[in-house]
């Protein structure tokens, strides 16, 4: 047999691993992530179907109501948004990992990839999803729900950092929870009180969004919404090698 | 050329109450290869799952000594290409996205000629734009074996390793352990006695 390959690959396997070089393996978990989902739609489906049901049950079960456009009626209507993109980012962001166990990659992951760069991967995964996520459940709300946003620069960041916060939350979780029996029960579980405190934060100031008064009084919400995203993002990267390798 | 030393001391595992393996030390140096033998049930999976720092022992403890430091299992991802039946890879990729995929996160620079070149050594030339789901059992196999070389491991642990290979893949595999000799040290875990003849040293569990 030939050498099929240079002794270069070998040194080059052991060096350290410096910021770049996560990164980068962050960026090709990323991409094949994206591939394969482009390839089967196991998450995307899921997600966009829950969406879209959701809104189309809201529009029918509401939309005719009638409420006149008071403080309380934003929030209800801010409340059924973050409620859709919940459920939604509840039943398809655990899947990157999920999709892992169950297809039996898990192993051959682990054994080639720092675990750094699965979890930055992995988040960037959902964040893609969230992103996909956020703009149609926003557009099918503001059609079928006939949701008027007051002030679209604050709505969008209002959505973002609380889609923000999801993707932290439930990336973690979904690594703890993809070996489990139960993983969807389990999921559940775990989430509410991590995602709890973040949604109320985020359904107010969605209301406040939908006013015009928006920007100013939707600030400091959107400052304690990316707040709350780092801090969960930093706890995930100390202890997501624990996870990981448990 | 930089050598490689394993050494495994009072290695055990259980799962739950009861315990697969206990007291298990030896020393594998360079050039060596250790036939891991035994019953089914008898823990030789397990062993090398614990080689590959995929399962955590009971007790006792396994290092590589290797590039002037120690290393324990789970830091030494990369030093171990590791082949197993329950290994998989990406179904939904084709076998050139897969093998790109696994150097880049090993932050290998690979050219199409690199995986062609590898396809080719283990019979799947011409194949590697097909997806994994399209390939049959015994090439599937063989690309476990191109993703368990892609880093040219110095530590080479094959579980059941001609297991649905056809007579040509078999040959490949001792093509490969022929040459991992002169590279650094491979552990086999079988129970076809046809591939005791590749061992140095010996190990059978659940006697």
């Amino acid at each position: 047999m030939q050498e099929p390959y240079k002794i270069e690959h070998r040194l080059a396997a052991i060096r350290p691993v410096g910021l770049r070089d996560l990164l980068a393996a962050a960026w090709a978990i990323f991409i094949k992530d994206l591939r394969s989902e482009l390839r089967t739609r196991y998450a995307l489906n899921a997600l966009v179907l829950f969406a879209a049901s959701a809104a189309v049950a809201v529009s029918l079960g509401v939309g005719f109501i009638g409420l006149r456009r008071s403080e309380e009626y934003l929030l209800i209507q801010s409340a059924l948004l973050w409620i859709a993109l919940l459920f939604a980012a509840l039943n398809g962001l655990s899947r990157g990992f999920v999709y892992e166990e169950e297809t039996r990659t898990m192993a051959a992951l682990r054994l080639a990839a720092p675990p750094i760069a699965v979890y930055l991967g992995k988040l960037l995964f959902n964040l893609a999803l969230l992103v996909l996520l956020g703009t149609v459940t926003s557009l099918l709300f503001i059609v079928l729900v006939r949701i008027e946003v007051g002030s679209p620069l604050a709505f969008t960041l209002v959505l973002s950092a609380g889609g923000f916060c999801l993707a932290t939350a439930t990336t973690i979780l979904a690594a703890i929870i993809a070996r489990a029996s139960f993983k969807s029960a389990l999921f559940a579980v775990l989430a509410f009180p991590l995602l709890v405190p973040p949604l109320i934060v985020a359904i107010q100031a969605t209301a406040l969004t939908l006013d015009t008064a928006g920007m100013a009084l939707a600030l400091p919400a959107i400052r304690t919404l990316m707040a709350y995203a780092v801090a969960m993002f930093v706890a995930s990267l100390m202890l997501f090698r624990f996870v990981w390798e448990a | 050329m930089m050598d490689i030393r394993l050494i495994a001391h009072d290695l055990a595992a259980s799962y739950g109450a009861r315990t697969v393996f206990s007291g298990v030390s030896l020393e594998i140096c360079h050039g060596e290869v250790l036939v891991v033998s035994g019953a089914n049930g008898s823990g030789k999976s397990t062993f090398l799952r614990l080689l590959a720092g995929l399962q955590q022992a009971t007790a006792g403890s396994v290092v590589y000594h290797y590039a002037d430091r120690d290393w324990l299992p789970r830091d030494a991802c990369p030093l171990i290409g590791w082949v197993a039946p329950d290994l998989a890879l990406y179904r939904e990729l084709t076998a050139r996205e897969n093998l790109r995929f696994f150097a880049e996160v090993r932050r290998l620079h690979l050219s199409d000629a690199d995986i062609n070149d590898l396809l080719e050594q283990l019979g799947l030339g011409g194949r590697g734009d097909d997806r994994l789901s399209a390939y049959s059992s015994g090439m599937a196999q063989r690309l476990r074996y191109a993703y368990a070389l892609i880093h040219r491991p110095p530590v080479l642990l094959l579980d059941e390793p001609t297991v649905t290979l056809d007579v040509r893949g078999a040959e490949v595999v001792d093509q490969v352990i022929a040459r991992q000799r002169r590279d650094g040290i491979v552990v086999v875990a079988t129970n076809d006695p046809r591939e005791l003849r590749y061992a140095d040293l010996l190990l059978e569990l659940g006697r």
